[in-house]
């Protein structure tokens, strides 16, 4: 990673107020391709609204947004996926009752070709299974076994695999995780960790906002510490112990 | 490397096991097939009240049944939609008959030639469901009371216009009542207006199953945080919903006026609740998201199937009542021991 290289998503500036609670408060990131930028911080730090603002999710109140240096101006999600962002919330987002093609593809069916598709607006269901079926194997998600699973019979890591699997899927620039450990067990963790060094090697940048030091520790490139609204610094894993980063966090020291 | 290998003796492998025991088969196919229940149950009840009286599986009695769940089956359709949402419609019925007066009095009384009189009419149903759509995703207001309000709103305007008066079939002209024309389909007779009740059924049915908005009407309803989180415009989903089904009611009307062969502002007094009961005994999830228009024509059938073979069997009507009444606790028992935990 060198600093002349123009960042893939970056912001400046970031500012969000609720009424008169301050969620963030000139905030600057960048995350560039092919590393795992972690965003940790205190419950309130603002993490969660800096994703959102980032993703399309909340509109912020000033502050710019820039993809491969073009500013863009996120109004939806969509907006922000049609950039190449994509975004696995820690709600997951994921519809319980329909498969898991029907989820993969939630928000972006595609139709057939033909007049089927363009007249009668009908779903290219075979096709979307397939390539379901072929994004969960490129990732390497054995755990699902069967696409036209409901997936509410999944366990909550196979759930989170899905999320995760859909957002590498579209993603072309910028795969978001909120707190994607945050349900899981030990052995799921592991699974999600892997998954997010995929991402990396395949050259995406990785997003990834967790309470979770040690995993942080594991994955993380660079740490952006997120403090009252405001970045308390960017450390790395290699720069600062977790015991250092977790002071900044709480302001106990300075970056 | 990220593959869950089911290991012997793990919790994963006793889950495996449980998910092959009987009863989680039953959930599992039911589960993935909503419209069984309802299918066995209408299979039952047709057995059992054949044998009572054999009269009921003869062409002359189904030919009745048919005709006269038409209208129910085809308010149910709406009611379907909305329920997938996690809504309720408690107006269908205010709606329909306000469609059909409105197409009967123009015709009849201010001389509006009969087509364009029954378009103004289905074209009022649409608006009006448009306008519980707005209420419902512009102002924010829960379904239930969106359609409670507009369920006296509408029904009263009905009353003030018609002066509570009804039309008589005498008035009526021929395109109006057309959809209660009978013909004959091998020893059945069908209406034309069951034929229009088939093709919404169609028409719906390949909607919710092969485009992108019937699924995206689903995912409204299983959680609608997911669906807009997943780049789906739920106000626009859920305003579509109610507008189709205001246009379904108002081509059911069409049908009603056949049937009834006049247009009464008094018509179909129970429609909610007998569309409500068509849905869910057709096991469509109160809670959204779950289920299907098979169900509700399964369901709706089913209903009519206990007024005919009850009065065939010389029983009470109340029975009717009491049997239906059951069947509603007992299919959203059903649904709720579906929704339980899986795996």
């Amino acid at each position: 990673m060198t600093t002349t290289q123009t960042p893939v998503l970056a912001a400046r500036g970031l500012v969000k107020t609720f009424g008169r609670v301050v969620g963030l408060d000139g905030v600057d990131v960048d995350v560039y391709a092919g590393e795992v930028l972690a965003v940790i911080g205190d419950n309130g730090a603002g993490k969660s609204t800096l994703i959102k603002c980032l993703t399309g999710a909340l509109i912020p109140d000033a502050g710019t947004i820039t993809c491969d240096g073009r500013e863009v101006t996120f109004r939806r999600p969509q907006d922000a996926r049609a950039a190449g962002i994509e975004t696995v919330y820690q709600t997951l987002a994921v519809a319980p009752a329909l498969d898991v093609a029907s989820n993969l593809y939630l928000g972006r069916e595609e139709r057939r070709p033909g007049p089927l598709g363009s007249v009668f607006r009908m779903l290219d269901k075979q096709g979307m299974r397939r390539r379901a079926e072929e994004a969960v194997r490129d990732l390497g998600i054995s755990t699902i076994q069967n696409i036209t699973q409901p997936v509410e019979s999944l366990s909550g890591g196979q759930r989170q695999a899905v999320a995760v699997a859909r957002a590498a899927a579209f993603g072309s620039r910028i795969v978001v995780l909120d707190e994607p450990t945050a349900a899981l067990g030990v052995k799921e963790s592991n699974q999600v960790l892997a998954l997010i060094e995929r991402l990396r090697e395949n050259g995406l940048g990785v997003l990834l906002i967790s309470h979770n030091m040690p995993h942080v520790w594991q994955v993380a490139d660079r740490i952006h510490v997120q403090r009252l609204g405001r970045s308390a610094g960017v450390i790395t894993p290699q720069s600062h112990t977790m015991a250092e980063g977790v002071a900044i966090m709480t302001g106990a020291a300075a970056a | 490397m990220l593959g869950l290998t089911i290991e012997p003796g793990s919790a994963a492998a006793e889950l495996e096991r449980r998910r092959h025991s009987p009863a989680q088969r039953v959930q599992h196919l039911l589960h993935t097939h909503p419209a069984l229940s309802p299918a066995i149950i209408l299979l039952l009840t047709c057995i059992a009240f054949t044998l009572l009286n054999d009269r009921f599986a003869a062409p002359a009695a189904l030919s009745l049944l048919i005709q006269q769940t038409a209208i129910v089956a085809a308010l149910a359709i709406g009611q379907t939609l909305i329920i997938l949402t996690a809504g309720i419609d408690l107006s269908v019925g205010a709606i329909a008959v306000g469609s059909s007066m409105l197409a009967a009095m123009l015709a009849a009384e201010q001389g509006v030639p009969a087509p364009l009189a029954l378009v103004v009419g289905v074209a009022a149903g649409l608006v009006a469901g448009s306008l519980n759509g707005l209420l419902v995703t512009r102002v924010g207001l829960p379904p239930f009371i969106v359609t409670l309000g507009t369920l006296s709103v509408f029904t009263a305007v009905v009353l003030i216009y018609t002066g509570g008066q009804s039309v008589p079939g005498a008035d009526l002209p021929d395109v109006l009542t057309w959809t209660g024309t009978t013909f004959p389909l091998g020893d059945f007779r069908l209406t034309y207006g069951v034929v229009i009740v088939a093709l919404m059924y169609l028409v719906v049915g390949w909607a919710l199953s092969q485009t992108a908005w019937g699924r995206h009407v689903y995912a409204v309803g299983d959680d609608s945080d997911a669906a807009r989180l997943a780049g789906i415009r739920v106000s626009r989903v859920l305003f579509s919903v109610y507008a189709v089904a205001g246009l379904i009611y108002g081509l059911a009307a069409w049908v009603l006026i056949g049937r009834a062969g006049a247009a009464s502002p008094n018509a179909i007094a129970d429609a909610n609740l007998e569309s409500i009961t068509a849905v869910v005994i057709g096991g469509t999830s109160l809670f959204g998201g779950r289920g299907g228009i098979l169900g509700t024509l399964l369901g709706a059938l089913i209903v009519q199937s206990f007024a005919v073979g009850l009065s065939l069997a010389g029983v009470d009507d109340q029975y009717r009542l009491l049997a239906v009444g059951i069947l509603v606790i007992a299919a959203v028992s059903v649904d709720q021991w579906i929704r339980r935990v899986r795996a």
